[in-house]
């Protein structure tokens, strides 16, 4: 693991080959690498870019594809008001356009791979992007894991990546999908309105066969905070509990 | 590579030789933290050194409280790729606990550990001659648990994941041993300045 991350961490400027808009302050940008690496689900990639003047700003972001896809990576980049390289995604990055990046990264907030013990993946907002490409890979490779994702977004129209994750709730006997609105009430009786909190962990991890062992916990520090106390709650220790905060 | 159409939020003004490459400001504090927040009461709270596997000394929370008092204001340098100027610190300096445990130079690099389980190594020239401290106050008041209270490492010329968040020991070593984030493609030193985020850099 430290040799593949050591061996590939070189900048490398990749292509734009397509842009999507997810919702309404989600894009989605595929990117074809120039140098392909492997990853694990949950790494990411730090971007850096470039003024006419040689200022720089470099900013971490997860990778939503599945590591068995081809050379085209996925990365989905929420505007921030005011965000300087957020908002540059989105106002002026277009297919065609160059960037460069460096990957994969990050040795910790990783896909356990194999084991039949479920896995339980909480996330809010852009936070269920590395928690993607763990559902995409679990898809991918069939191991027989059991997975609950419970995802907090602000309204339906919020919810990113939402008609996949529908689609593979129907399709994959063993995904739990539990959608936690927090502007609008639930869709589906097996949602919830309102914030993240102890009862809602374990009521989603309560729809796993047998209880996970170990949990991933992704959105900004304050949603982190709740979520992995109430995964600590559910009697998981703490060092099966891996976290990813995107800062403030 | 100048990136197409990207001029970025510029620091005009800004005292930019003290941001290190690859690094912005930011005013607020972020929190990046690999497991969930530990709670650890000061009564609960114990410091111990390590030379080896050997026990030198432990502090109760009253006794640490007790060691000489440092205050120091730094620029600190997030690998994420925020810097945050001017913060103010309060605590023990890693030179005073030494000599509290009667030891001078015990060996060139050590191991902070915490709570949680998280490690990371530093060597002794950058602990000692006032270069670091146990951090227990900040901006004033007692640390927050989000950052790293009770205490923290401070360590704040290298990125700041070597600022081990609710430590509880340093442990003197013979080599420089990795420790939590070392382990999984960090750089072993970690210098802003010289851009030694990941393992080659
Ligand atoms: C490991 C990791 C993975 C991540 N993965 C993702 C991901 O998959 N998707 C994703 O969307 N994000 C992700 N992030 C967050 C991402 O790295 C950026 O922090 C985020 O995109 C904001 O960057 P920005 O340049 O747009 O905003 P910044 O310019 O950094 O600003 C952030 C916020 O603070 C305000 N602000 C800060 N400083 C100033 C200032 N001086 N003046 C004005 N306003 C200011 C801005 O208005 C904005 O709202 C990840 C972070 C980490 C650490």
């Amino acid at each position: 693991m430290t040799e593949a991350i050591a061996a590939t961490a070189r900048w490398q400027s990749c292509a734009i080959v397509a842009v999507a808009t997810r919702t309404p302050a989600i894009k989605s940008f595929f990117l074809r690498l120039s140098e392909p690496f492997d990853y694990t689900a949950g790494q990411h990639v730090d971007v850096r870019l470039t003024a006419p003047n040689g200022y720089t700003a470099m900013r971490s972001y997860s990778i939503a594809s599945t590591p068995s896809d081809s050379k085209v990576i996925e990365l989905a980049i929420e505007r921030l008001p005011d965000g300087e390289v957020s908002s540059f995604f989105h106002d002026v990055a277009q297919a065609g356009d160059t960037i460069e990046l460096r990957g994969p990264l990050g040795g910790h907030f990783l896909w356990p791979g194999p084991s039949n013990k479920p896995v339980l993946l909480i996330g809010a907002g852009s936070g269920v992007v590395p928690l993607m490409a763990m559902i995409r890979y679990r898809k991918a490779s069939g191991e027989p894991v059991p997975v609950a994702l419970l995802l907090s977004s602000r309204t339906w129209g919020d919810v990113l990546f939402r008609d996949e994750l529908l689609e593979l709730e129907r399709s994959l006997s063993d995904l739990v999908l539990a959608l936690a609105l927090t502007r609008e009430p639930a869709m589906r009786r097996t949602d919830f309105s309102g914030r993240i909190d102890d009862r809602m962990v374990a009521d989603v991890a309560g729809r796993l066969p047998v209880p996970p062992g170990c949990a991933f916990v992704c959105g900004s520090n304050a949603f982190v905070d709740i979520a992995a106390d109430a995964a600590l709650a559910l009697g998981l220790e703490a060092g099966a509990i891996k976290t990813e905060r995107y800062g403030a | 590579m100048v990136t197409r159409g990207f001029t970025g939020r510029q620091y005009g003004s800004e005292p930019s030789d003290r941001i290190p490459p690859g690094q912005h400001l930011v005013d607020n504090f972020p929190v990046l933290t690999a497991g969930p927040t530990p709670r650890i009461e000061p009564a609960d709270w114990t410091f111990t050194l390590k030379v080896g596997p050997r026990p030198v000394k432990a502090w109760s929370w009253s006794e640490f409280n007790a060691l000489p008092r440092t205050k120091m204001t730094r620029d600190i340098h997030c690998v994420t790729s925020w810097s945050k100027l001017n913060t103010a610190w309060e605590g023990v300096a890693v030179d005073d606990i030494l000599a509290d445990a009667c030891l001078g130079a015990p060996t060139p690099f050590a191991l902070a550990h915490c709570y949680d389980g998280y490690s990371t190594n530093v060597p002794l020239a950058d602990l000692a001659m006032g270069k670091a401290m146990v951090a227990l106050k900040y901006e004033g008041q007692p640390l927050p648990r989000d950052h790293g209270g009770p205490a923290r490492l401070l360590v704040p010329h290298l990125y700041f994941w070597k600022s081990a968040k609710w430590v509880n020991g340093l442990q003197f070593t013979e080599r420089d041993e990795a420790g939590f984030w070392e382990l999984r493609g960090y750089h072993m030193y970690g210098d802003p300045w010289n851009e030694q985020r990941y393992t080659n850099d």
